[in-house]
């Protein structure tokens, strides 16, 4: 079973998913941030693959991506570094990216990697459901990698039932119009999205990512939907103190409050 | 036509929409809406009367007596250059703004360069009294001062782009950052014919005036509407695939598209995307793009900074793949030589960007009756300071030349 599905079927809600990126703040860290996360007690981790337009990112991923780069990362030595991951880590893991690194990667290449990876879902946010399903949905579904799709305030219930019924795992919920980056607090318009989502019968359960930031607004997303994504902070912290163990442990208790 | 955009926004394998879902309300009301508005009576006749009297269209069609005898053919000029602004880039930002307004839209957004495309959106949205943002990377804002200058006069927000490299690309980002942040009051004008379906498809219809417009004028002067070759500047390819637009089908006129080869293509420092790139995505485009073996986008270099894209229209790598047109390239030094030869020999001194049009005719060998129409897409002044640089250095070398 793909870990995703056993994560929503055992847990229904509070599920906190932790984005970083691979290669930032250096090299070799990725392994270890994803196992001190998993230790942790956060439920799923999202790994970014940088890329150098990363249109859908404010300002702290764009950095992340920029030093990742600089560092040498691509996503060949990612799926290097993961090699043994699955002999240390049981929760699941999502990769997360833009097309074009992926397409030059090879797109059946990249899904028989991250199965043999152990990897267990991708979010390309600027492939449209409707190429994805035209295009690679069989090759996806072959390799039991599940593609994580998006939808955001404009989504009207036509196209949320569209992208629900081709999505498997979960669906990741912007919670505001705007690019990712910590947030204040929700705002009226939000809580009547959030509300509206709530209201339409779903097959798959929802977590809402973009401005979480901390405990507060995590614990105003689990009020929603089955939990939140936390990127910008998190990312932000691994450039202020480091990626050592306590670090990541102390940030992610924070949360849970 | 069938080079001609598909229903699904498609030229063969290049094109389609690759973009976030929460830009897709914005241009899934673009790509429902476009066509219809293009075609009602309204568009129309307000489009053609400020292509006419605001723009002052149409542009002359100048036959180059002296630049003919010079190359041993027929050229004419097709002179954008003229146009209110200095480009051919109006053409599409009156075009938009109309757009803009029957979707009810109150903000427009743009991205600059050279600042051409910057200074045409604000020209346009001052006319219509839309409050107007350009995003420019802080490098070209330091390069193109002037026209940044202009923008503000204009009443235009001229915001700085301090990411990445800090050029066309990065600014590119952050405009469709600001897009997707104000889904529902904004409109966001692309100056090429670049970018999602449809707006490879909305510029080039709005610029398919120019060789609307040249074949009357070369029936008129030459007796016969089709000329031998069409050559025009290709950076995201909005003024070529104009100039072409009306020609595509008629494989008797020859179609050539010049890119800018920087120090040459070989160097590393170019912009030619189409010897240099491969298939890709950019910008929510699949079209050819410069990248390296990891598929980052890479940065382009052209002396022209309205020629440096990292990409080109979906249109022209399905032109390119199919041999409809020739595309060429051609390096800084060839257009600024070729920029001074029109300029002394004509007395019109071309944007740097139209240069490398005019350079390419020194690489080619016509036939004596050749009528060849080079579209010449801009204005020298924005390039002045190249200019002066490029006659200083030459000065200089042949004054040491002169003392051995």
């Amino acid at each position: 079973m793909n870990r995703i599905d056993k994560l929503f079927r055992e847990k229904k809600e509070h599920i906190l998913s932790v984005y970083f990126t691979a290669g930032f703040p250096d090299i070799v860290a990725t392994a270890g941030i994803v196992k001190s996360l998993s230790e942790a007690g956060a439920d799923m981790v999202e790994i970014g693959m940088p890329f150098s337009d990363p249109m859908a990112d404010g300002p702290v991923i764009q950095k992340s991506n920029e030093t990742a780069l600089r560092n040498g990362m691509n996503i060949k030595k990612l799926f290097v570094q993961l090699q043994e991951i699955r002999n240390e880590v049981d929760i699941p893991i999502i990769l997360m990216g833009y097309l074009n690194p992926v397409m030059q990667f090879g797109f059946e290449n990249f899904c028989m990697k991250c199965s043999e990876t152990g990897i267990d879902g991708v979010i390309l946010p600027d492939l449209p459901p409707q190429v994805y399903i035209e295009e690679f949905q069989g090759m996806f579904d072959r390799y039991g990698i599940y593609n994580i799709l998006l939808i955001s305030p404009q989504s009207d219930e036509k196209r949320i039932h569209e992208i629900d019924y081709i999505s498997r795992g979960f669906i990741y919920m912007v919670s505001s119009s705007g690019v990712t980056g910590a947030k204040g607090s929700c705002s009226q318009d939000q809580i009547a999205y959030f509300d509206r989502v709530r209201k339409i019968k779903l097959k798959n359960p929802c977590l809402i990512g973009f401005g979480i930031s901390g405990h507060d607004s995590f614990a105003e997303a689990c009020k929603y939907s089955s939990g939140g994504i936390i990127g910008s902070a998190f990312v932000n912290l691994l450039r202020e103190k480091g990626y050592s163990a306590d670090v990541i442990n102390q940030f992610v208790k924070s949360i849970r409050g | 036509m069938k080079y001609s955009v598909d229903d699904r926004g498609y030229y063969g394998e290049f094109g389609g929409a690759f973009i976030p879902e929460m830009m897709y309300p914005n241009v899934k009301e673009l790509q429902d809406n476009y066509l219809r508005i293009l075609n009602s009576p309204d568009f129309i006749s307000e489009f053609h009367s400020l292509l006419k009297h605001y723009v002052g269209r149409p542009s002359p069609l100048y036959f180059a007596p002296r630049l003919s005898e010079f190359h041993n053919t027929k050229i004419y000029l097709k002179r954008e250059d003229l146009n209110h602004t200095g480009a051919h880039k109006i053409n599409n930002t009156v075009g938009q703004i109309l757009i803009a307004q029957r979707l009810g839209k109150k903000r427009i957004i743009a991205v600059t360069g050279a600042g051409q495309h910057g200074v045409a959106t604000a020209t346009v949205c001052a006319l219509m009294g839309l409050k107007c943002v350009v995003y420019m990377g802080e490098t070209d804002i330091a390069r193109q001062e002037p026209n940044v200058l202009r923008m503000k006069m204009l009443g235009a927000d001229v915001v700085p782009v301090v990411s990445g490299n800090r050029t066309l690309k990065d600014a590119t980002n952050e405009s469709i950052r600001d897009w997707i942040s104000n889904p529902s009051d904004t409109h966001y004008i692309i100056g090429s014919a670049v970018g999602p379906h449809p707006y490879p498809d909305l510029v080039t219809r709005l610029q398919s005036v120019i060789s609307e417009e040249m074949r009357y004028q070369l029936l008129e002067q030459t007796g016969k509407s089709d000329p031998d070759y069409i050559v025009a500047c290709v950076g995201g390819g909005s003024n070529a695939i104009g100039s072409f637009y009306h020609y595509l089908n008629n494989e008797n006129v020859k179609l050539v598209g010049v890119e800018a080869a920087g120090k040459g293509i070989s160097t590393g420092e170019t912009a030619a995307t189409l010897v240099t790139g491969r298939p890709g995505i950019i910008h929510g485009s699949r079209t050819i793009l410069m990248q390296d073996e990891d598929g980052q986008i890479t940065e382009p270099y052209s002396i022209s900074a309205g020629l440096d894209y990292p990409g080109i229209g979906p249109a022209h790598s399905f032109l390119h793949k199919t041999g409809r047109v020739i595309y060429g390239n051609v390096t800084d030094d060839e257009a600024l030589e070729a920029a001074f030869l029109l300029t002394r020999l004509e007395g019109i001194v071309p944007a740097l960007e139209s240069a490398h049009a005019l350079a390419w005719l020194g690489k080619t060998r016509f036939r004596t009756g050749d009528v060849v129409v080079v579209t010449v897409s801009g204005r020298g002044d924005k390039d002045m300071s190249a200019y002066i640089k490029y006659m200083n250095t030459r000065d200089s070398e042949e004054n040491s030349y002169g003392s051995k």
